[in-house]
């Protein structure tokens, strides 16, 4: 959870890029497997899955063949920017996760496609982020991030008007809040699996990723700006957002509103959030009377539990053993045949 | 510069050869299966990581491989970390900072411990499957096994652009540290405007993307493009392949099922 945790593919990344600079992860924000439960991961996957799937459904539909190879190098943009950073201080660095740059470049559905992508490749090929725990990760990253990017830049440049600086001042809210919000999210996630305790994840989480986003901010301001002098047909302002997108920006910030509202109140009072985890705990309760089916069997005639861990490992180093001998057998056997 | 990337390492191997469906199946069902097993079901652990080792000597990629990029998500503990403390249970020992006192419980310690793991064990069979398994032989698994068509162009067509926009950001990030020099910790501006800069590097990644995607998308026309991606499709599985993958599920499940029991 600190600013410097290892994201593999940015330490790959770090490393072709000639070791300058640290080879900080990106935001410390994609969760292993193991850390969330499986009913939560489960949940987590559906919600990403109808979500994402309407999204796909959306750019297929409003958007021509023109833009696959559009949101595909996109893709690849965003994860090429994230090997981008700054030095902070004391061997921190700032870095981007790009979902509220995508969102105002892109429009909403584009950029979660964009950021679906991402993170999945990220999980997928680099152990950046779980497999089991995809969906939380695309619901925080790709899903919250995007929306609530949205929502609030929308919001903001349409409070700010047509002023000079309105693109990287709402550019700079929405990437903070983005982060913060889907932090929030993330501590949400570990709490509800028991994996952290909400009055601890929530402060923390959320703290940390208030100052990283400030690096989140900075750098999407920092880019809308250059694009605004490259290409301004690009940053096409509130125009894009139709009437049909209203309720998309409104939903966003709402969105924003509710997490930052529930995941304080969560953090005073666990007791909820732990009463979930415990409903949770089921498995583990009705290991229970099973127990009582079959006392005192742990192992086949062993009853002692550290003694059964003894034999697992016992019984897994002779199975190794036993494949490395097969396949070195199998190599000289296959050396002598040449 | 693809092979620094590129997770794939190529071996002459029976898993290597193993159908991609039937891995990213097993890959799956074993996170899955270490996910579901409870906390402190240490024999069930010690199993698994046993067949991830076994799996990976058997893929000639040696016992040492998986357990030392597995590592990778070690930093991530920190968030379980205040398991140790927050679990009731006997005080192992005790923790004081200021008025604050935090009591360590054995059960505690074990509920850490268990998460930390999982993730282990689960970060080490993903690894197994990205390093056995080409990423075109992944996207092609992804399809047969339902993933949405323009999710998985999406995903092909960017892991080709994958490692130029790579080699982009670190010409851009080349050409930002010649031009500034690193005389201390105060060089190089305050750290808004390094932010700035860091900002309009990627900004100027975006608008090369954008332009490439144009050039991309025009050449892909010439040469007959109609919005799909026309991949050679995956033979069916043979009962041979068939009874692997029934034999692996079979014996997951069977290792889940002892976990949840038994511990």
């Amino acid at each position: 959870m600190s600013g410097t945790a290892v994201g593999s593919s940015l330490a790959a990344m770090g490393r072709i890029a000639g070791g300058v600079g640290p080879t900080g992860g990106p935001q410390p924000m994609h969760i292993p497997d193991g850390f969330l439960s499986v009913p939560v991961s489960l949940v987590f996957w559906i919600v990403a899955i109808v979500v994402i799937g309407y999204a796909l459904r959306r750019v297929s539909r409003e958007l021509d063949e023109r833009r696959v190879p559009l949101l595909a190098v996109l893709a690849a943009v965003i994860f090429a920017g994230q090997m981008l950073n700054f030095s902070v201080t004391g061997g921190t660095s700032g870095h981007l996760l790009g979902a509220t740059l995508a969102a105002v470049l892109l429009g909403p559905w584009a950029a979660m496609v964009v950021m679906t992508a991402v993170v999945s490749i990220q999980a997928l090929v680099f152990q950046d982020g779980g497999i089991l725990v995809l969906g939380a990760n695309l619901f925080n990253m790709a899903i919250v991030g995007v929306l609530v990017g949205y929502g609030v830049y929308q919001l903001v440049s349409r409070a700010l008007g047509n002023r000079r600086w309105a693109v990287p001042v709402s550019g700079f809210v929405a990437a903070w809040l983005s982060i913060v919000v889907a932090a929030l999210a993330c501590a949400l996630e570990l709490a509800l699996s028991g994996t952290s305790p909400a009055n601890i994840a929530v402060p923390a989480m959320g703290g940390i990723h208030a100052l990283i986003g400030i690096g989140e901010g900075l750098i999407t301001a920092g880019a809308l700006v250059f694009v605004l002098a490259a290409r301004p047909d690009l940053v096409a302002p509130t125009a894009k957002a139709t009437a049909g997108q209203k309720a998309l920006w409104i939903g966003g910030a709402a969105l924003a509103v509710v997490l930052a509202v529930l995941s304080p109140l969560a953090s005073a009072h666990p007791d909820g959030l732990e009463w979930v985890a415990e409903q949770q705990g089921f498995l583990e309760a009705a290991r229970d009377p099973l127990y009582s089916i079959i006392p005192d069997y742990v192992f086949p005639g062993i009853s002692n539990e550290a003694l059964a861990t003894i034999v697992a490992g016992v019984v897994g180093t002779l199975v190794v053993a036993a494949v490395a001998y097969l396949v070195a057998q199998g190599v000289r056997r296959r050396a002598t045949q040449q | 510069m693809a092979d620094v990337l590129d997770p794939y390492r190529p071996r002459a191997s029976l898993i290597h050869r193993a159908d991609p469906r039937v891995k990213v199946v097993v890959a799956v069902m074993s996170i899955l299966i270490t996910a579901a097993l409870p906390l402190g079901a240490w024999p069930s652990y010690v199993l698994l990581l046993a067949a991830v080792l076994a799996l990976s000597v058997a893929a000639q990629l040696g016992v040492g491989f998986t357990l030392k990029r597995g590592l990778i998500a070690v930093p991530f503990a920190l968030a379980a970390l205040p398991l140790v403390f927050s679990t009731p249970g006997d005080a192992l020992a005790s923790l004081r900072i200021g008025p604050l006192v935090l009591d360590a419980s054995l059960a505690g310690v074990e509920r850490f411990a268990s998460v930390l793991a999982k993730s282990y064990i689960s970060v080490q069979f993903a690894i197994l499957l990205t390093a056995t398994t080409r990423f075109t032989d992944m996207l092609a698994a992804m399809r047969a096994l339902r993933v949405p068509r323009l999710l998985v162009v999406i995903f092909s067509l960017m892991w080709r652009y994958l490692f130029l926009f790579a080699h982009e950001a670190k010409t851009l990030r080349i050409a930002r540290d010649s031009r500034s020099a690193d005389v201390g910790p105060k060089s190089g501006g305050a750290v808004a405007w390094r932010a700035r800069v860091t900002g309009g590097m990627v900004g100027n990644l975006f608008v090369r993307g954008y332009e490439r995607s144009e050039r991309v998308y025009q050449a892909m026309l010439a040469r007959g493009y109609d919005g799909d991606i026309r991949t050679f499709p995956l033979k069916p599985l043979a009962s041979s392949e068939y009874a692997a993958l029934a034999g692996a599920v079979a014996i997951l499940a069977l290792l889940g099922l002892l976990g949840i029991l038994f511990g």
